[in-house]
C-alpha cells in the first residue's frame, strides 16, 4: 500500500465522515418538519431560514452540556456504549456506492460486509442499558437485543435473496442487476433493464422495509426506547456528547436503510434513468457520477420521508406482539420468498413469475395476520343507549314517543 | 391489598413471591412520580418477571393540597375556585357540582337561562377533557400525532370558554344561583360553529385511531374487568359504561335541566380498553348534540337567581353529584349555617377508578400498564385533593 493509497483512504473517511455529519442533521431537521406539517404545526423556524440551522444548534447545545454519569455505572461500559453503536453504523457506509464503483471502499463482499456490521450496534445498545444500572435502560437494552436479534432475520434471509438473484455479493452488481442485467446477463427477460427489484420481488420488498424499520427501532417497532414505557430505554442515563451520538447512530442507521431499500429495491443511483442515458456511455465521468449521486440521495431522502410519515401515523406494538410478527409472518415469509427466487431461478422461468406467485403470498399474509386476531368486529361491542327510547334511565316525562327497544339494553344487564 | 408486605427491596410494599427459578428474582421497576406515562405524579410500583407485572401498588398523595380541608375554612364562593383546581381539566363540571350541592341546601333554583349555559359549559368542558384523553391515551401507545389535533381542537372550546368566562381553564364562572355573568352576543353561532369544528375533529380521532391495526391489537382484550367487579370497586363513568353497566347521572337522577335533553348514552360490553376509549370517542359525540339542543332551548331572560350576595345555607346536610367526564363526582356538605362548611367531602371519580389498576394490571406486559393507565383517565389532582 502506497503513501497516497493511505491518503485517499483517508480523505475518503473524511469525506464521508463530513457529508454523513451533514446528511443526520438535515435529516433530523426533516423528519421534524416532516412531522411538524403531519400535525399541523410549523416545526423549527426560528434559526434561520425555514428553520435550517435549528441542527446546528442542537448539535452544539448537545456538546457543551454537561456529561452526567451516574454513580452506579459501570465507567467503561458506559463510555464504550454510543461508540459501539456508532461506528458500525458509520462502518456501514463504506460500501454504499453512490455511483459506478464511487464508494469509500469498492467491495466484492458487499452485502455480507452490510450484513455482518450493521449487527454490531445491538451490542451497544444492550452495553448502555446494562452499565447505566437504571432499570429503564435494562428493560430498552434487553428489549433491544430481543428485537434487533430477531429482526436480523429476515433482513439477512432478504439481502440473500437479492444475492441468489444476481447471482453476486457485490453491491455494484445488484444496482447493475436492478437496471442492466439480470444475473449473467443470459436470460432475456421483458422490460429487461426497467424493472427494480421492488417488482421483481415485492414480498421480500415489504419483508425488508417493515424489518428495516424495526431494525432501526422506529414507530411502529420502537419499544426499545418507548417514551411512554421505558423513558429512552438504553438511552436513559445518558447526556450530553454521549447521548448525542447515539443520536447520530439512530439517524445514521435510519439512513443506512433508507439506503439500503434503493440499492437493493430501486437501483440505487441508477432506477429509473441511468446518468447514461443522459451523459452518454462515460459511466466513470464526474459529471455522471454526481448526477448519479444526487439522484441516489433524493431517492434514499424519500424513503427516509416515507419512514417519518409513517412514524407521524402509527401506534406502538408491545413486545410479545413484535416478537411473535417477527418468528410468525416475517421470518417465514422470508424464507417463501428465497424459496421462490430459487425456484424461479433453478427451473429458468421469466421473472415476471416471481411476483405473479408472491404478490397473493403477500396479502393472504396480510389478510391471515388481520383476520387472526378476529377483531375486526369491535365497533359493535360500544352501543348507544337513550333515555328517550326508554333503554336507560328513569323514564322521560315528556319523552319523545319512539319504539321501545326490546329487553337488551335493559338498565342492570 | 397485598398480604406479605415485606419492607425488603429498599422501602417496597409490593408483595415478595420466591420466584420458581432458583437463582433468580422478580425486577422492581419504579414508575413515577416523574414518568411521562402516569399522567402527572403518581407513581406505581411493579414487581415484573421479564415484561410481565406480578404485581402491582399504586402510591398516591404527590400532589395532596388538603383541599377538603382547605373548603372549611373559605366561604362558598371561594369554595367554588378550589373545585375548579381537583379535576383541573374539566373545571366546569366541578364548579357544577358544588354549586349544585350549596344550591340544594338552600333550597334555590337558578334562572333557566344560567342552567343551559351551565350545560353547555359542561359539555363543552366533557368534549375537552375527552380530547385530552384521546391525545395523552394515543402518546402512551407511542403515537405521537393525535395529541396535537386535539389541543388544536381543545384549544378552540378554552378560546370559547375565555370568552364567556375570562379564563381559559380556572373559570370561577359558575355562582349560587346562576352563573357570573350572561354570555356574550355572539355565544350561539359561535357554539354551534365550533360544534361543527369539533365534530369533525373527533371524527378525526376517529378515524386515525379506532380501527387502527396496531391500535385494535393494544387496546382490545387488555384490562378487562366485567361489569359486577366495575361496581364493586365503585367505579363510574366512562371506564364503569365501558363494562355494560348503563350508569350515567345524567340520566339515572337528571340534575340541572337534563330532563329536557335527548341524548345517548354510549354503553360498551367487552369492559376492555378498546371499549374504554370508544366509549369516550361516542360520548363526546353525543355532547355536541346535547349542546345543539341546549343552544336550541335558550331564550332571553335573567342568569342569577334573587338571592343574597354571601350565600348561607341553612344547618344541614347535604349530597349532590354529577356526571363528570371521569365519572360521579360527588360532594358531601355538612353545614351549621353561616357561610363557610363545617365540612366538606369530595367523592373522586379518578380516586375510585384508580383502585382497579392493580386488578386489572396483573398479568400484563409493562406496555399495558401504561395503556391501562391511560384509559382510567385519572387527573391526580383529584385522586390527591
Amino acid at each position: 500500500m502506497s503513501f497516497t493509497d493511505i491518503l485517499f483512504a483517508f480523505a475518503g473517511l473524511f469525506g464521508l465522515f463530513s457529508a454523513l455529519a451533514v446528511g443526520v442533521l438535515s435529516l433530523t431537521w426533516l423528519e421534524r418538519k416532516t412531522l411538524a406539517r403531519i400535525q399541523q404545526r410549523a416545526g423549527p423556524s426560528v434559526v434561520g431560514p425555514h428553520g435550517l440551522l435549528q441542527p446546528f444548534a442542537d448539535a452544539m447545545k448537545l456538546a457543551t452540556k454537561e456529561d452526567i454519569i451516574p454513580a452506579y455505572a459501570d465507567k467503561l461500559l458506559f463510555w464504550m456504549a454510543p461508540v459501539f453503536v456508532a461506528v458500525p453504523a458509520f462502518l456501514i457506509w463504506l460500501a454504499i456506492p453512490f455511483g459506478d464503483r464511487v464508494a469509500v471502499r469498492v467491495l466484492d463482499l458487499g452485502l455480507l460486509y452490510l450484513v455482518a456490521i450493521s449487527g454490531i450496534g445491538v451490542v451497544g445498545l444492550l452495553m448502555g442499558g446494562w452499565a447505566s444500572s437504571s432499570r429503564y435502560s435494562m428493560l430498552g437494552g434487553l428489549r433491544a437485543a430481543a428485537q434487533l436479534v430477531s429482526y436480523e432475520i429476515p433482513i439477512v434471509i432478504v439481502i440473500l435473496s437479492v444475492a441468489v438473484l444476481v447471482q453476486s455479493l457485490s453491491l455494484d452488481a445488484v444496482i447493475g442487476g436492478n437496471t442492466i442485467t439480470i444475473g449473467e446477463a443470459t436470460r432475456d427477460l421483458p422490460g429487461q433493464g426497467l424493472i427494480p427489484f421492488a417488482f421483481v420481488m415485492p414480498m421480500g420488498f415489504v419483508i425488508f422495509f417493515i424489518a428495516g424499520l424495526a431494525e432501526l427501532g422506529r414507530t411502529p417497532f420502537d419499544i426499545h426506547h418507548a417514551e411512554s414505557e421505558v423513558v429512552g430505554g438504553p438511552f436513559v442515563e445518558y447526556s450530553g456528547a454521549h447521548w448525542a451520538v447515539f443520536f447520530l447512530a439512530e439517524y445514521l442507521n435510519t439512513f443506512v436503510i433508507s439506503a439500503l431499500i434503493i440499492v437493493l429495491f430501486f437501483g440505487g443511483w441508477s432506477w429509473p434513468n441511468p446518468p447514461e442515458s443522459i451523459f452518454g456511455n462515460d459511466l466513470s465521468s464526474t459529471t455522471t457520477n454526481f448526477v448519479g449521486g444526487a439522484w441516489f440521495m433524493f431517492k434514499t431522502y424519500i424513503v427516509a420521508v416515507t419512514i417519518f410519515w409513517i412514524r407521524g401515523t402509527y401506534p406502538r406494538l408491545r413486545i410479545d406482539q413484535l416478537m411473535t410478527f417477527a418468528w410468525q409472518v416475517l421470518i417465514p415469509l422470508a424464507f417463501v420468498n428465497f424459496a421462490l427466487i430459487a425456484v424461479v431461478l433453478f427451473y429458468d422461468w421469466p421473472l415476471w413469475m416471481m411476483p405473479t406467485l408472491s404478490l397473493p403470498i403477500l396479502i393472504g399474509a396480510a389478510i391471515g395476520v388481520q383476520r387472526g386476531r378476529g377483531v375486526r368486529d369491535r365497533p359493535q361491542t360500544v352501543r348507544i343507549l337513550r333515555r328517550s327510547a326508554g333503554e336507560i334511565g328513569r323514564p322521560m316525562p315528556n319523552a319523545p314517543t319512539q319504539t321501545q327497544i326490546s329487553g337488551e339494553g335493559q338498565a342492570g344487564d | 391489598m397485598t398480604e406479605n408486605a415485606t419492607p425488603t427491596n429498599m422501602g417496597s410494599t409490593v408483595t415478595q413471591v420466591p420466584s420458581p427459578e432458583p437463582g433468580t428474582v422478580d425486577m422492581m421497576v419504579n414508575m413515577g412520580p416523574q414518568h411521562p406515562a402516569t399522567h402527572g405524579v403518581f407513581r406505581m410500583e411493579l414487581r415484573v418477571d421479564g415484561e410481565q407485572i406480578q404485581d402491582l401498588v399504586p402510591h398516591i398523595g404527590y400532589l395532596h393540597r388538603g383541599s377538603e380541608k382547605l373548603c372549611e375554612h373559605e366561604s362558598y364562593s371561594q369554595i367554588i375556585t378550589l373545585f375548579d383546581r381537583l379535576d383541573y381539566v374539566s373545571n366546569f363540571n366541578n364548579e357544577l357540582v358544588i354549586v349544585s350541592a350549596v344550591e340544594k341546601l338552600m333550597d334555590v333554583a337558578p334562572p333557566p337561562r344560567a342552567e343551559l349555559i351551565r350545560i353547555i359549559m359542561c359539555e363543552f368542558n366533557r368534549i375537552a377533557s375527552h380530547l385530552l384523553f384521546y391525545g395523552t391515551f394515543a402518546i402512551d401507545m407511542g403515537a405521537i400525532t393525535p395529541l396535537l389535533y386535539n389541543f388544536r381542537d381543545r384549544e378552540k372550546i378554552q378560546a370559547l370558554f375565555e370568552s364567556v368566562s375570562g379564563a381559559r381553564m380556572m373559570h370561577n364562572y359558575f355562582r349560587v344561583g346562576g352563573v357570573k355573568q350572561d354570555v356574550a352576543d355572539d355565544f350561539e353561532s359561535r357554539s354551534l360553529a365550533l360544534c361543527n369544528e369539533l365534530e369533525y375533529g373527533i371524527g378525526e380521532t376517529d378515524r386515525l385511531l379506532t380501527e387502527n391495526e396496531i391500535f385494535l391489537e393494544r387496546t382490545s382484550g387488555i384490562g378487562v374487568i366485567s361489569g359486577e367487579d366495575a361496581l364493586d370497586w365503585g367505579l363510574s363513568g366512562p371506564v364503569l359504561r365501558a363494562s355494560g353497566v348503563p350508569y350515567d347521572v345524567r340520566v339515572d337522577e337528571p340534575y340541572s335541566r337534563y330532563d329536557e335533553l335527548d341524548f345517548g348514552i354510549p354503553v360498551g360490553s367487552a369492559g376492555d380498553c378498546w371499549d374504554r376509549f370508544y366509549v369516550r370517542i361516542l360520548e363526546a359525540r353525543e355532547s355536541v348534540s346535547i349542546i345543539r339542543q341546549a343552544i336550541a332551548l335558550m331564550e332571553p331572560g335573567d342568569t342569577m337567581a334573587k338571592i343574597r350576595r354571601i350565600a348561607r345555607p341553612p344547618a344541614g346536610e347535604v349530597y349532590a353529584h354529577c356526571e363528570n367526564p371521569r365519572g360521579d363526582l360527588g360532594v358531601y356538605i355538612v353545614s351549621e349555617g353561616g357561610d363557610r362548611p363545617y365540612r366538606l367531602k369530595v367523592r373522586p371519580p379518578s380516586f375510585c377508578n384508580l383502585q382497579a389498576l392493580r386488578d386489572l394490571t396483573v398479568g400484563h406486559y409493562i406496555a399495558d400498564a401504561v395503556v391501562i393507565l391511560g384509559t382510567l383517565d385519572i387527573v391526580l389532582g383529584e385522586v390527591d385533593r
